[in-house]
């Protein structure tokens, strides 16, 4: 393989692992604060795209605009879905929360295939994203180093809040011991709501992104990215922030890698997350940076 | 100060506290003594709203409390040094304390009363950068007496302190406790260790399998024969 031909597919890589990772992120999140995982994710991820799909098409919004708009409503959507969906089964067994997470996922699908109609959309074509770039043999496009470089940002932003912000103290506090939370006086409601918001809006991002890269949308398109991230979470230790950014990454290039190197496995493509899981969960079973984590009792 | 009334509480179909009825006078140490399962905990839970009461009342300087967030109580100065201490054990000392003051804004004044807790247990200042949970029992035990009393409390309720410690260690707990008293603030004080609570107690009280059957001055209950045969293990 020629060197232009790796660093080609490495922007690919990078790319395609720095949405993983702001997916990843999201799940990592919600299951430090309520040890729930949240199968909607996914769909949280699509709702995204969509948003910013008909705010820059029916409602003619500026794409940057359009990309606000539809982040904010993301977060408010992931809020929203926390507040109906496992709030009300706070103190309800495990398994209540994980069927309820199944069917809101279920449920956001089937609504999305009926509201935004089944047939693939394609997105208006956004030249600072679009561009091919010429860097000496290498071409990629725009939105592929844009993708990594945002992500950069985000973990950072991200970073200072969990660890140097007041609320990032709540935050913490809430994941270790919801009653202590309590007694610190903490609004243990107003937290968690704020976890979901910020998981919800990097869904909702890399959903934008996601769209750039490959500009088509239909309703199913959170469940594929949504399992693989999950994955991704798993992989880095599920609860720990940059291990999702690991997770992520290490996802993104290895899936992006195998098929440059062996293309004759493209047809496994999908699987190879999970085989990267197994391998994982038997050499360490807390994820690459999990610590070890007794069961609670 | 606190006022309890009738209390009643159910955890399905037990019926772990049954119209319990009692006071902590503002200034005083107030103890609750009291075999295992009697219900102290629970009591004390109660009054902080972590467990819904089924019947009863409590009320706080006049002002009717249950029912309210766990949040709002705490903001109105009670504050409870849980059973189990429940440190947070990844975050450091000093991010414990923080939490501790958590409801307040005054930055200065927290960092003052950061300062006056590492004065009160040198102990604590040298593992600041620590995680709590890596500290010894009795320094735990130490940090959540110190983050209860960074909200600044009127009322401090401890849920056996003594646990588990040394008596070397109790006794410090128990003689911070005193100066705390001193300078002002209330105390409920549950505990197992029903000699030295009665010691330091204006006002002690016996909770038995969810029903108050004994109460009085601290020095009485503890010159009181039942109590010694039951809780001091004393044959006479
Ligand atoms: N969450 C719960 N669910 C069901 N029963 C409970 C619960 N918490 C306490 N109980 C029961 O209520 C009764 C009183 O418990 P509580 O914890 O208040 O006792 P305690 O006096 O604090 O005991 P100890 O000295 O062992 O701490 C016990 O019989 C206990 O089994
Ligand atoms: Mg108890």
């Amino acid at each position: 393989m020629e060197l232009s031909t790796f660093f080609q597919q490495l922007t690919n890589a990078l790319s395609l692992g720095s949405l993983y990772a702001l997916i990843a992120i999201g799940y990592t999140m919600v299951y430090g604060i309520l040890r729930l995982i949240n199968f909607a994710h996914g769909d949280v991820f699509m709702l995204g795209a969509y948003f910013a799909f008909y705010a820059a098409t029916s409602l003619a919004m500026p794409w940057w605009v359009a990309f606000i708009v539809a982040i904010g409503l993301t977060a408010i959507f992931g809020m929203g879905l926390e507040r109906v969906a496992y709030r009300p089964l706070r103190d309800s067994p495990k398994i209540s929360v994980m069927i309820s997470a199944i069917g809101a996922s279920f449920l956001i699908e089937n609504v999305g295939i009926v509201v935004f109609g089944g047939r693939p959309k394609s997105f208006p074509s956004i030249p600072l994203f679009d561009t091919v770039l010429h860097l000496g043999p290498v071409s990629v496009l725009s939105v592929s180093l844009f993708i990594p470089v945002i992500t950069a940002a985000i973990l950072v932003a991200l970073l200072w809040i969990v660890n140097g912000t007041k609320t990032g103290l709540a935050m913490r506090a809430v994941s270790t011991d919801l009653d202590a939370a309590r007694l610190m006086a903490i609004d243990v409601n107003r937290t968690i709501s704020l976890t979901f918001g910020i998981g919800s809006l990097l869904a909702g991002l890399g959903g934008i992104m996601w769209t750039m890269k490959y500009p088509q949308l239909n309703p199913l398109m959170g469940v594929m990215p949504g399992l693989k991230c999950f994955i991704a979470a798993v992989i880095g230790g599920i609860g720990n922030i940059p291990g999702a950014v690991l997770g992520g990454f290490l996802l993104g290039v290895l899936e992006i890698m195998i098929v440059a190197f062996l293309p004759e496995l493209t047809g496994y493509r999908d699987a190879f997350a999970f085989v990267l899981l197994i391998v994982v969960l038997l050499v360490k079973p807390s994820g690459l940076l999990g610590k070890h984590q007794a069961v609670k009792v | 100060m606190l006022r309890i009334d009738d209390l009643s509480v159910h955890y399905g179909g037990i019926h772990a506290l049954q119209g319990i009825s009692f006071e902590v006078p503002e200034g005083k140490i107030v103890t609750l003594i009291g075999a295992n399962g009697a219900g102290k905990s629970t009591t004390l839970k109660s009054v902080v709203g972590l467990v819904k009461p089924s019947g009863g009342s409590i009320s706080l300087d006049g002002e009717r409390v249950s029912g309210l967030a766990t949040r709002d109580i705490v903001r109105r100065g009670v504050v409870l040094a849980p059973e189990g201490r429940r440190i947070f054990p990844d975050l450091s000392t000093e991010e414990n304390l923080e939490l501790g003051a958590f409801m307040r804004d005054d930055k200065v004044g927290v960092a003052a009363d950061k300062k006056r807790m590492y004065a009160l247990f040198p102990r604590l200042e040298e593992r600041r950068k620590q995680k709590a949970g890596t500290l010894s029992g009795g320094e735990q035990q130490m940090l959540a007496v110190a983050r209860a009393l960074m909200s600044r409390p009127k009322l401090l309720m401890m849920d056996e302190p003594s646990l588990g410690l040394a008596p070397l260690i109790v006794k410090m707990i128990f003689d911070i406790v005193k100066a705390i008293n001193a300078e002002g603030t209330t105390i409920l004080l549950v505990e197992q260790n029903a000699k030295a609570a009665l010691e330091i107690a204006d006002f002690g009280y016996v909770l038995e399998t969810g029903r108050i059957t004994m109460s009085g001055p601290g020095r009485e209950l503890l010159a009181d024969d039942g109590v010694r045969r039951a809780y001091l293990g004393e044959s006479l």
